[in-house]
């Protein structure tokens, strides 16, 4: 040993990557589905169910089975979870949770609409921090907007109360919220507010493509479907032109872009994170519910389910000939939402291309100079140069993995 | 040598904290409010402060602590009770270590 003249310990931010330096603990980051049940009712939600739902509330994990998930997550290296749902504080044993999952030296995201935070558990969230911002979802500026959102009388209100408790309790948060055309109006608006209530300028994040119901719902999806904004609308507000003239965007196609080939999962990464959903089921992503897809963790354990997962999905394959003739050969799967899980969502497999996905994608391509009108991006063989990538690194490009384009 | 710590003293870890091994790393994850600089703050800790850590059990002086190093690292006594005494000092200071006895 030798004397250090530096510091001892190093404080480290939300990203860990830099220290593991050799193998990666096998979860980095859980998200648990805690109920799908929810007191709000918005139209365009892709999951929730009533609040008093009671056969899906007999179907959900119990107390014990989430505190040994957390237990098992912990033991995995999971560094965060997030709770989610549906609306998590639903649940009467929120709390404990919380608690169990802070206890184990995790961080916790919690993604709630607000209604129910009262003054206990801000205090309590207050004295035992998650470490993570909170998620809320707000859906309109004036209890006429959100009311035709979240179908809920009161819900506003009740969402002002509660971000209010959290911004007195210091307690950081982030908005969320849907482009809808009953509130398209208002985002300057809610980003203002948003931005006096935490004392900082950031924006709240938007959605624009909305997703189907992830388990069937025709009658349900059929809603959503009627709220989606039109291709190139959603692509407008994609883009990112307003802001830099679509340079992120055309820099991420050129770093990331490629056709997919015949792989189904370009997402996948070593180290990764994973999802359960309310009734005891890993799903590597929370949207993608696809039978062939999940794992009981009533039959099996997390370390299992992570361990068996990436590969089994690695060795998944694109079968459709649609897919394969359009989306394989598609360099612009950094801008498409295209993926198993939107798939499964619209048509009940995992490789049946999105129309609605692919509209949006090739506006986007167009806004920023990529495509001409009409063009097709899977007919562009030699895309390098129109995003100004040189030859030699495109070489083998295509079925590498990347980000996830819907974040 | 921190002129705060004592070698004779007992420390471990604080209650206001867990602190994790994972894949070798230590990460000490703050429990309660006003621990470190910033609540969404983790800390990791260098070689040296891992080797030390965990000697730090609630049952061992520092002294005995660094007297374990010292013959694990065949390391200068001297040196390694710095060593003990400045990780123990800085991590006190962020009350993720308290004094026991």
């Amino acid at each position: 040993m030798t004397p250090m003249k530096k510091a001892y310990a190093t404080r480290v931010r939300s990203d860990l990557s830099p220290l593991w330096k050799g193998r990666r603990p096998l979860l980095s980051r859980l998200d648990i589905e805690l109920t799908e049940r929810c007191n709000n009712d918005c139209l365009h939600c892709s999951i929730n169910r009533p609040a008093g739902d009671e056969d899906a509330r007999s179907r959900e994990m119990d107390t014990g089975f989430i505190k040994d998930l957390l237990d098992q997550a912990a033991a995995l290296g999971c560094l965060t979870v997030r709770f989610t749902g549906g609306e998590p504080l639903l649940r009467s044993d929120f709390e404990d949770l919380y608690l169990r999952a802070r206890n184990r030296g995790m961080r916790v995201m919690i993604f709630t609409n607000a209604t129910l935070v009262t003054p206990r558990l801000a205090g309590l969230l207050s004295r035992v921090p998650p470490l993570e911002k909170m998620e809320v979802s707000v859906y309109g500026m004036s209890e006429r907007t959100s009311l035709a959102v979240t179908r809920n009388p009161g819900a506003f209100e009740a969402a002002r109360r509660g971000l209010r408790l959290l911004a007195d309790h210091r307690l950081p948060f982030v908005l969320k919220s849907v482009v809808l055309p009953s509130n398209r109006n208002e985002r300057e608006e809610l980003g203002a507010w948003a931005a006096g209530l935490t004392g900082v300028a950031a924006a709240p994040a938007f959605a624009v493509a909305l997703d189907l119901r992830s388990r069937p719902d025709p009658v349900r999806s059929g809603l959503i479907r009627g709220l989606r904004l039109p291709p190139r609308e959603a692509a407008g507000y994609m883009t990112g032109m307003d802001r830099d003239g679509g340079e992120e965007r055309r820099r991420f196609v050129a770093e990331h872009g490629g056709a997919r080939g015949g792989r189904l999962f370009t997402c996948l990464e070593g180290g990764g994170g994973g999802a359960v959903d309310a009734y005891g089921r890993f799903q590597y992503c929370l949207t993608l519910r696809h039978p062939d897809t999940v794992y009981d963790l009533k039959r099996g354990s997390l370390r299992e389910a992570v361990r068996e997962m990436p590969p089994r999905l690695r060795r998944l394959r694109a079968r459709d000939p649609e897919y394969l003739r359009r989306c394989g050969r598609c360099f612009l799967k950094t801008l498409c939402l295209q993926c198993p899980a939107k798939s499964w969502a619209e048509h009940g497999t995992l490789d049946t291309p999105v129309g609605y996905f692919c509209e949006i994608a090739h506006a986007q391509a167009e806004a920023l100079g990529l495509l001409a009108a009409g063009e097709k991006a899977w007919t562009v063989a030699d895309w390098g140069p129109r995003v100004g990538q040189a030859a030699s690194t495109r070489t083998g490009r295509g079925e590498e993995s990347g980000p996830c384009p819907g974040g | 040598m921190n002129d705060k710590i004592r070698l004779d003293s007992i420390y471990g870890p604080s209650g206001e904290i867990v602190a994790r091994e994972i894949e070798g790393e230590i990460i000490i994850v703050p429990l309660t409010s006003g621990i470190g600089d910033m609540e969404d703050e983790l800390y990791t800790l260098n070689e040296t402060g891992r080797a030390i850590w965990r000697k730090l059990d609630g049952a061992r002086s520092l002294r005995e602590a660094a007297a374990e190093l010292a013959a694990e690292f065949g390391a200068p006594i001297e040196t390694v009770e710095q060593d003990v005494a400045g990780l123990v000092g800085e991590l006190a200071s962020r009350k993720m270590v308290v004094r026991i006895r």
